[in-house]
């Protein structure tokens, strides 16, 4: 497969796993974020821990929209689907994401959960593969109310942005959208503001790999602020195999020379500015959410987007006088932990035991870019094998 | 079925007509469907008995009894159509037991509404696949739903074979040190089916594999190699059929990822949708897990067999307690190939 495989080659990979054996000095570990889940996939995938030092760790950072949504957001869409009757449109992954009383969308399609809570309703629930599927949707059916779930991070909300804004030129009448949209730089701001990165050192970090897609729209500039203010390198990668091991050698030259700053490895996609015509559409159609809650984080100030009050009517939160209610995660999940770097996969007690992908308790268990669904399906069977490590 | 007397009778419409529920009401409706349809088109002495059940010869040995129902979306797709795949699909599962098929069972669930063109094209492509399986459809039922409770036509397929004396293959007999083989190209009945429904057209269309495979395993079983297991990665795809087999067997495995044949369009078409095509199924692709000894002769009569040209050895069998299939992946390092999750392709077959 042409302008891929190069990203996947074997032959480069041994030399790049050559190039950072050679370059780390072994008396001192070092502790990477991947931010992204598409980075976390790529390194589960392709087996790049096994290509790795043993004392380069990497930490999977909380960049899975999938994983950072919390129960409360999800409990909305899914009494937005049960209770008012609504066809909710959403991408397939976050059909499977747990909300309160064991139900997710899932299992509110299939009328299945908590039988004295719900008797036999089903939910209406279509997953969609763009938001297009779901103006679609709302075109075809007239009479109905169509609620699209959005989530995700920079990537997904100028096509929400699209959406809205095609909904108002058509007048449509019956569409919303439940937002959920959720920021990278603040999520980061937040981790190293984290006792445990801050104060006590428990996670130690010395540098992110920034994400790829993200990248793309909001450009390189929006890390240069960590890289001055927290000493911390960061170096944007693509999601291809290859393009993280060359992040990671780049980011231990960065460590073992002093530097911190931000460069740029994902070149071929990622410019200084980013895409401007996305940044201006998704600012003409979203504000900042003074505060929002993320599964693992708790609530991050400023860190997520809500519809402007000029297009209320495509707000389902406001179109149905939704109410947030926080809901508390199982007690025994460690999710939370592990998105913040603090704990691995393996250290949860339900891992692979209660929770497992088919019948996740936690976030992390959900997406296949999870910390814990990645480890469980690509990597657990280092677990055994006593050569612990990356995974 | 004989007791219309079809001079009365307008035939069919095949043109403009549509099912409509007296099609499935049991009286004279169901009876010219069946004649003008079904038995002009399957025609075979068993059929023709027009009794409830068709009355078949004893056989010696071990039968082999499997079934399977079709409810593929949409109903026709480059390469094939529900019709020749509810035939393709029942005649595997009884051959990769290595047994020869005999006759098959088919039955219907039309919705009403429900073009009679549509339906023949269907029977056709049925008829045809069964001539040329040389396995009959030597009885059937037919039932029609109101529109809505179902999605133009389901079909279930009954197929029953023989196994040859000496025979046994069982998903519980792979050993360690065994060879795990592929009979060609993983993904292309699965990425037919998604760049219809999605839409995708490549320079060069996906075209699904779905074909009857008991004239391979024949040919197989005849080399004398010691086969183990013989199975048809459909639904769930590869990953999915090994990850059954070591957990039959109580076995591990270690692919390789280079030795993996995958066409580069269906790598193209799974690289766009975000799957792996390690699960997407095959509807004419055999596994087949044998004896070290014996798996550069198995891997040269699947050559040999025109179904079978970019045949592979894929990997091998090892002793591990918990029965993981593993991976050595082409960028060099290592990871499970766990058991689907969910729903990847919903109505593939």
């Amino acid at each position: 497969m042409k302008y891929v495989d190069e990203f996947r080659d074997g032959e480069l990979a041994k030399g790049l796993a050559k190039a950072i054996a050679a370059e780390v000095a072994p008396r001192r570990d070092y502790s990477f974020m991947e931010f992204c889940g598409g980075h976390t996939h790529a390194i589960s995938r392709y087996g790049v821990g096994d290509l790795l030092p043993p004392n380069v760790r990497m930490i999977h950072g909380p960049g899975c929209p999938v994983c950072v949504l919390p129960i409360g957001r999800m409990d909305l869409a899914i009494r937005l689907a049960l209770d008012r009757g609504v066809i909710l449109c959403t991408y397939g992954d976050t059909l499977r994401i747990p909300a309160s009383n064991g139900l997710s969308l899932l299992k509110a399609k299939a009328g299945v959960g908590n039988i004295g809570n719900i008797g036999s309703t089903r939910g209406d629930i279509r997953m969609v593969y763009s938001t297009t599927d779901a103006l679609n949707i709302a075109r075809e059916h007239p009479g109905r109310e169509v609620v699209f779930l959005a989530i995700g991070f920079e990537t997904t909300t100028p096509p929400t942005a699209l959406a809205i804004l095609q909904a108002h030129r058509e007048d449509l009448q019956n569409f919303s959208v439940l937002c959920n949209h959720v920021l990278t730089p603040a999520a980061i701001t937040h981790i190293l503001e984290s006792p445990e990165v801050r104060q006590y050192g428990t996670v130690p970090l010395d540098g992110f790999i920034g994400p790829a897609h993200v990248s793309t729209v909001i450009g390189s500039r929006p890390y240069e602020y960590f890289a001055e203010e927290y000493r911390k390198p960061v170096v944007i990668a693509g999601f291809e195999p290859l393009d993280v091991m060359q992040a990671i050698c780049m980011l231990v030259r960065q460590v073992n020379q002093g530097r911190a700053e931000v460069e740029n490895e994902f070149s071929r996609a990622v410019t200084r500015e980013g895409n401007l015509k996305a940044q201006r559409l998704v600012s003409n159609v979203f504000e900042l959410r003074r505060s929002f809650e993320w599964r693992g984080l708790g609530e991050v100030p400023y860190s997520a987007l809500q519809i402007r009050a000029g297009f209320a009517r495509f707000d389902a939160e406001r179109r149905y006088g939704l109410n947030y209610v926080p809901v508390p995660d199982n007690k025994a999940c460690e999710c939370g932990a592990i998105l913040r770097g603090v704990k691995k996969p393996r250290d949860c007690k339900i891992f692979g035991t209660v929770c497992t992908p088919e019948n996740p308790m936690g976030s992390c268990m959900v997406s296949s870019e999870g910390a814990c669904a990645a480890h469980y399906s690509f990597g657990r069977h280092k677990d055994f094998s006593g050569d612990g490590g990356n995974s | 079925m004989n007791g219309v007397r079809k001079r009365y009778l307008r035939p069919l419409d095949f043109k403009l007509g549509r099912v409509d529920m007296s099609h499935g009401a049991g009286g004279r409706a169901m009876a010219q469907l069946i004649d003008e349809l079904f038995a002009a088109a399957f025609a075979n002495d068993y059929l023709s008995q027009g009794n409830d059940g068709a009355l078949l010869p004893a056989q010696g040995g071990r039968l082999v009894m499997a079934t399977d129902a079709h409810v593929v979306s949409p109903l026709f797709f480059p390469g094939g159509d529900i019709g020749c795949l509810s035939i393709h699909g029942t005649i595997n599962d009884v051959a990769v037991m290595g047994a020869r098929p005999l006759w098959i069972a088919a039955s219907f669930i039309i919705e009403e509404g429900f073009a009679l063109g549509e339906l023949k094209r269907i029977v056709d492509s049925m008829a045809e696949a069964a001539r040329e399986a040389s396995v009959p459809v030597v009885t059937g039922d037919t039932k029609v739903v109101e529109s809505g409770k179902a999605d133009g036509v389901f079909i279930t397929t009954t197929a029953v074979g023989v196994v040859p004396e000496g025979v046994l293959l069982s998903g519980d007999r792979a050993r360690p040190g065994d060879v795990v083989l592929v009979s060609g190209s993983l993904g292309d009945h699965g990425m037919a089916i998604m760049s219809r429904r999605e839409n995708l057209t490549f320079a060069a269309p996906i075209v699904s594999d779905t074909a009857a495979l008991h004239g391979m395993v024949a040919n197989l079983l005849e080399t004398g190699a010691d086969i183990r297991v013989l199975r048809d990665p459909t639904r769930g795809g590869l990953a999915t059929t090994l990850n059954e087999i070591a957990r039959q067997s109580g076995v591990g495995m270690m692919l390789e990822e280079a030795a993996i044949p995958v066409k580069p369009v269906v790598a193209a078409a799974c690289e766009f949708l975000g799957l792996d095509p390690l699960y997407v199924a095959n509807e004419g692709k055999l596994v087949a897990i044998c004896a070290l000894a014996d798996a550069k002769r198995l891997l040269s009569a699947m050559r040999r067999h025109p179904l079978g040209q970019d045949a592979a050895i894929i990997g091998k069998v090892q002793e591990d307690d918990h029965q993981f299939v593993q991976m050595n992946t082409s960028f060099g390092g290592r990871r499970i190939v766990d058991w689907l999750t969910g729903e990847q392709l919903p109505r593939i077959c």
